[in-house]
This record gives C-alpha cells, structure tokens and sequence, in this order.
C-alpha cells in the first residue's frame, strides 16, 4: 500500500496497517504502537518541510509576482541559502528516521499488518535522540522567519481561502493534537464543536463523496450538512483549530501564540504554513518524549493472526489530512473491495473555493494577470495536494487558466 | 574417482577450458564465472530446457543450443555471449513480462524475484510486444500459501521439487501453450489437496510472486532454498 504515493508512503502504510490490524481483529504489541507512531511523526516532518521549504518558501521569500524562472528553491538558496539549506536539513532529519526504522526511505515495507516487522535498536535509537536538539533549533529558527514574512502578505492572507468552513480531524481522548489514534471530530468556523467521538468504523453515516462529471477527484462533505455546504477542511489546519492543544511545551506556546495572532479558529488558508511549522515542533518533541521511553526497545513488536473479521476499516492523520482506508475481504484472506478517503479529496470543495476567491480579487478586466496565476498556484500549494499539482516547474507554470464571461465566451486563456 | 579418459577439452567465449563429460556448458560457464541467464534451471532439479535463455552458440552447427542440458564435447567452440544471443535472451524476457501480469511495483515478490533481477541484468528496459494483461485465478485457498496464476512463468520448478524432492508430486501442468496452468491434484483448490505435505518447497523454488507465503511483507518475501542442498 505503500506504493500508492511517493511523498505519504509511510501514511498510507501505516493506515493500511491498521485497517489490517482490524481485518486479523488483533491488539499490536504496545512497542509496535510506538514506533508506529514514531514513523508518523517522522514522515510529518519530512512531508511539511518538502511542502513549507521546497515547494512555498520561494512564494514567500521572493513574493507572488516573483520571476518563475527564480521561484524555486534554487533561487531561495541564491536570496536565503540558511533558509534553503534549514528546509533540507528538516526533511533529511525526518527521511532518515524512515529509513533507519523502515529500511529505506522511499516506499518501506516495515509496518506490517499486527505491528512492525523489526524491532528498533539502542543505537538508532541514540542516534535519532542525538539529532533531535539541533532539529528542534532549526525549527524554531524557522519559525522566527516564517512570522516574519507573513506580515508582508496581509491583502493575500485574506484571500487566501480565507471563508468558513468546517474542519475535520482526529483528536486524542483528552482533546489533544493526535496522529496515529484518536476519534474524528468536526468543529465548525467558530470554532464550535459539530461533532465529536466519531468512530471511523461509522464514516459511511457521515462522510459523502461527491462524483463530479468534470473531475477524478471527488469531493468529500460532510453527510448532516449536505453537498456542497458540508465542505470541510483537514490537515495542519483543520487539526490546530479541532485541538485543545498539542501536548507538548515548545509546540503548545507557538500554537497559544498563533491562536492569539488569528484567532482561536484560524479561516484563512494561507496559515497552512504557519501551522505546518507548529506541527514539526511537535513531532520533533513527541519523538523525544517516544524515543526515551525504554519499552520502545522492547523486541516484542508484532502479533501474528490470520484473517478473523471480513471487513476492517483504518485511518490516521496523513500529513496533508485525515486518511482513511476500508476493505472487504473473501474468507481466503483475498481483498474484494477496497475505499480509500485521501486528504486532498476532503480538501477539493475548499481548494476549488480557495481559486474562485483569488480569482475574485485579482481578476479586473478581461485578462489574466501574472500574479493572478502565481497566486492561484500558490493558494492551491498552502492545501498541498500532491507534488505533482504544487512543485514549480522550473521556469514555467503547469496551468491552464480560462477566463469565461457572463455570457460564456472565453475572455482570455493561458496555458504554460 | 574421474578418468583422465573422461575428461573433454573446449572452448567458451575464446577461453580454453576442461570438463567432466557429464558436465553441461551451463556447469562449465558457473565454474568459470561465465555468466549464462536461466529461469527454469534450478541446482538440485532436474532441467527441462524449457525457458531457452541459456541458448548459447557452438561452431558449426546454425542451431543455437540450451546450455543446461547440452554437454560438453571434445573440441567444442561455444560462444556465449554474442549479439544474436543477446537480442533472443532480451526477446525472451519482454515475452515473459507480457505473458501475464508482472508488475513489480505492486508484486509480493518485489526485490526478491529472480524475473526482476534478470530482467535488469539483460538491460530491459522496454518491451516491444503488446501486454496481453489476462485475468488468471488466484488461489488463496491453502492455510499458509498463495498462488497467484498471474506472475507465474511456467517454468516448472514447482512441479519439479515437489515430485523430485518432496515425492509428493501435487503440481502438474494443465492444458497447452500459452494457456498452460500450474494446477494442483489435477485442478483441484489447493487447499483441499490430499497430496500436498505443506512442505512449502514449491514456494521456495518459485522465481517470481506466483507462489507465496501469508501474512508476510513483501520486505520478508526472501527464499529459503537449503531444501535442494
């Protein structure tokens, strides 16, 4: 399952174990349980600092209406090489860990249905702690950086997929910031719970996937709410607006500090980065707190079963948002059915707004504005979707763009 | 204790080289590091010749020769390595991709499959001939194996080890041609097989994902063949 995607391999994984877990109807050893969790947090870090530093910080340092052929990380090393060079460092840290624990960083096969497949050893485990001090400055060097180019985009923060919406993610029992475990809550643009201790074995009653004629991806919305009103939004976001807190001392002041800076419930998409970054600081910490904790030596980290239960259905909180993967199987253990809800699905309703709102802004006329289309790349960057919809390419923009009138006609159309 | 009357001077790739005359070209070139692809050739098993990757050249004759079952002869001039050669092994691999559903991205046997690593090794890198992508079953109905029809190449290693190894003789080979099948007890699910010991040897023989264990990663997929030694 691994292989469905090269950047969230290990949530794909480690979603697909679980619904596994559930098809053998089997309790992981609670070493297992642990570096389960550590590997999340691993590929959060890696995923949020390929999206924040690869792929966002050219936007932000060099400006929306910056030169595509430099709006790239190239050209943040050229203006900020410490920056360029902090983005590296971040997803190496969280790359590393993959591959210490899952044998390769790319597509590992080390969480296998009942727990994981090897045990973590004394010294990758002091060599991961070795590193996480220096990781946890680099963080917060960035975090420094990035509140301080926000205030240049004050006019974009706002139209930046800046409306209300639900937000939709797992959260511990007590409320907290979770990954791996937790029951799915949906708070709404005041922050208001909608609803909460939803159990993902139920999604069916309240999660609908809308079939769009002009798209393959479909649109997730919430059930209660209806189509397309019931539009939610998950990821870093969704997850520090649904949560209490983190957990965590470093992650917890930074997210007293956003929520003082924009609100309790923060709408504007644009914050996607800054919450990314919150994010890291708390895996970062959480990973320390997992690394020394003794048991996770223990060399007890799997449980063997066949399959017991026909149907097992499993979800975790990929980086980008709430995955959730079901099957169904035949009582030969063969898979016959098989759903998944991936996060830039339950993101297609906003990110679809999130356009027509840049559009709005930043369309007078008739013609199609360079920073029109700068933005309408970078609005849909702050979700990121996937690399493939939000890498630059160098020197150019893979988009078409059509500005259609009242009446219908094409006014204007750019395709790069 | 060998006769020196027995013994058979020849040479391969240019390289003067001694054999016992029971030895084939396929034991020489293994002797001497000459490198020869197979498939079906397995040490401890009976050859069928049926794969013909190891097809090598001998001086005077047109016809090209499988190197695990031709044997070494007095005087004999083998070319293994040469263009033709090369271009038919190349051929044979691209039919054995097409034949069924190999697809190594998302095969249990990834990264512990003989067809991968010679594919890479004959430098496939595209295949000339139209996929023809079959439906074939996939038997899931024994307690700890799989047999998956469709990243099978019918190289008969299991029917081989299970009748020459194991005595159980549970696989055979069922219809013609391309629409050959593995089967075991005469097409019956193996699951409900009263021959097969549970021995798992065919798994262990197997080259691809066609035969495999349950509950096992793919990263745990690797063969354990000291049963042949």
């Amino acid at each position: 399952m691994a292989r469905i995607c090269g950047i969230c391999p290990v949530s794909h994984l480690i979603t697909s174990a679980k619904a596994c877990d559930a098809l053998l109807a089997v309790r992981i050893p609670p070493a297992a349980e642990k570096l389960r969790r550590l590997i999340t947090l691993a590929q959060v870090v890696q995923s949020h600092a390929l999206s924040l530093f690869h792929l966002s910080s050219p936007d932000l340092l060099l400006g929306m209406d910056a030169d595509p052929t430099k709006s790239n990380l190239f050209g943040v090393l050229e203006v900020e090489p410490q920056l360029a060079r902090n983005g590296i460092a971040l997803r190496k840290f969280g790359q590393q860990i993959i591959e210490r624990l899952g044998g390769k960083r790319i597509h590992p096969a080390w969480v296998v249905p009942g727990g994981v497949s090897d045990p973590l050893s004394q010294q990758d485990r002091d060599a991961i702690l070795a590193e996480t001090p220096e990781t946890l400055k680099i963080t917060q060097r960035s975090m420094q950086w990035l509140k301080s180019v926000v205030e240049k985009f004050a006019n974009d923060v706002d139209s930046f997929g800046s409306f209300p919406s639900l937000f939709m993610g797992i959260v511990k029992e007590n409320g907290n910031l979770a990954f791996y475990d937790g029951k799915l809550c949906f708070v709404d643009a005041t922050g208001a719970t909608v609803a909460d201790g939803l159990e993902a074995d139920n999604y069916q009653k309240f999660l609908g996937e809308k079939v769009e004629p002009w798209s393959y991806l479909k649109s997730a919305y919430y059930i209660p709410k209806g189509f397309p009103d019931g539009m939610y939004r998950v990821g870093p976001l969704a997850r520090l607006n649904i949560a209490q807190s983190c957990g965590t001392p470093l992650a917890d002041a930074e997210l007293q500090a956003f929520r003082r800076a924009y609100g309790m419930t923060t709408l504007s998409s644009f914050h996607y980065h800054h919450a990314r970054l919150i994010e890291i600081l708390y895996c970062i910490e959480r990973m320390e707190e997992l690394l020394n904790d003794s048991e996770i030596l223990s060399t007890h980290v799997r449980a063997i079963a066949k399959p017991n239960a026909l149907e097992g259905i499993g979800i975790a909180e990929a980086p980008r948002g709430t995955l959730l993967h079901h099957y169904k199987i035949d009582e030969q253990g063969l898979i016959r059915w098989a759903n998944l809800i991936i996060a830039t699905g339950q993101n297609n309703l906003a990110m679809n707004k999130s356009v027509l709102q840049v559009a709005q802004q930043y369309i007078h006329g008739e013609k199609i504005t360079h920073g029109m289309l700068n933005r309408v790349e970078a609005v849909i960057r702050a979700y990121d979707p996937c690399l493939s919809c939000s890498t630059h390419a160098t020197g150019q923009m893979a988009l078409k763009v059509q500005l259609i009138g009242a009446d219908g006609s094409v006014l204007d159309e750019v395709a790069r | 204790m060998t006769q020196t009357g027995d013994m058979k001077t020849l040479k391969v790739d240019g390289r003067d080289l001694s054999a016992r005359s029971d030895e084939t070209i396929l034991d020489i070139a293994r002797q001497n590091e000459i490198f020869i692809p197979t498939m079906c050739e397995l040490e401890g098993l009976s050859s069928p010749g049926a794969c013909r990757l190891c097809l090598v050249e001998v001086k005077g004759s047109n016809k090209l020769f499988p190197a695990c079952l031709t044997k070494a002869e007095e005087g004999m001039e083998v070319t293994t390595d040469s263009e033709r050669l090369v271009n038919y092994r190349r051929m044979i691999m691209e039919l054995f991709f097409t034949e069924r559903n190999h697809v190594c991205s998302v095969c249990v046997s990834n990264g512990n499959c003989e067809l991968q690593v010679l594919g890479q090794k004959v430098g496939l890198t595209h295949v000339h001939f139209p996929y023809r992508f079959p439906k074939e079953p996939v038997d899931a109905s024994h307690d700890r194996f799989v047999a998956d029809h469709n990243r099978c190449i019918l190289c008969t290693r299991c029917v081989r080890v299970c009748d020459e190894i194991e005595g159980a003789h549970t696989w055979d080979v069922m219809g013609r041609g391309i629409q050959s099948l593995v089967v075991t007890d005469l097409h019956q699910a193996w699951g409900s097989s009263e021959s097969c010991t549970g021995c798992g040897k065919c798994v262990q023989v197997c080259p691809t994902g066609a035969l495999f264990e349950k509950g096992k990663s793919v990263a745990e997929m690797h063969k354990r063949r000291k049963c042949l030694r």
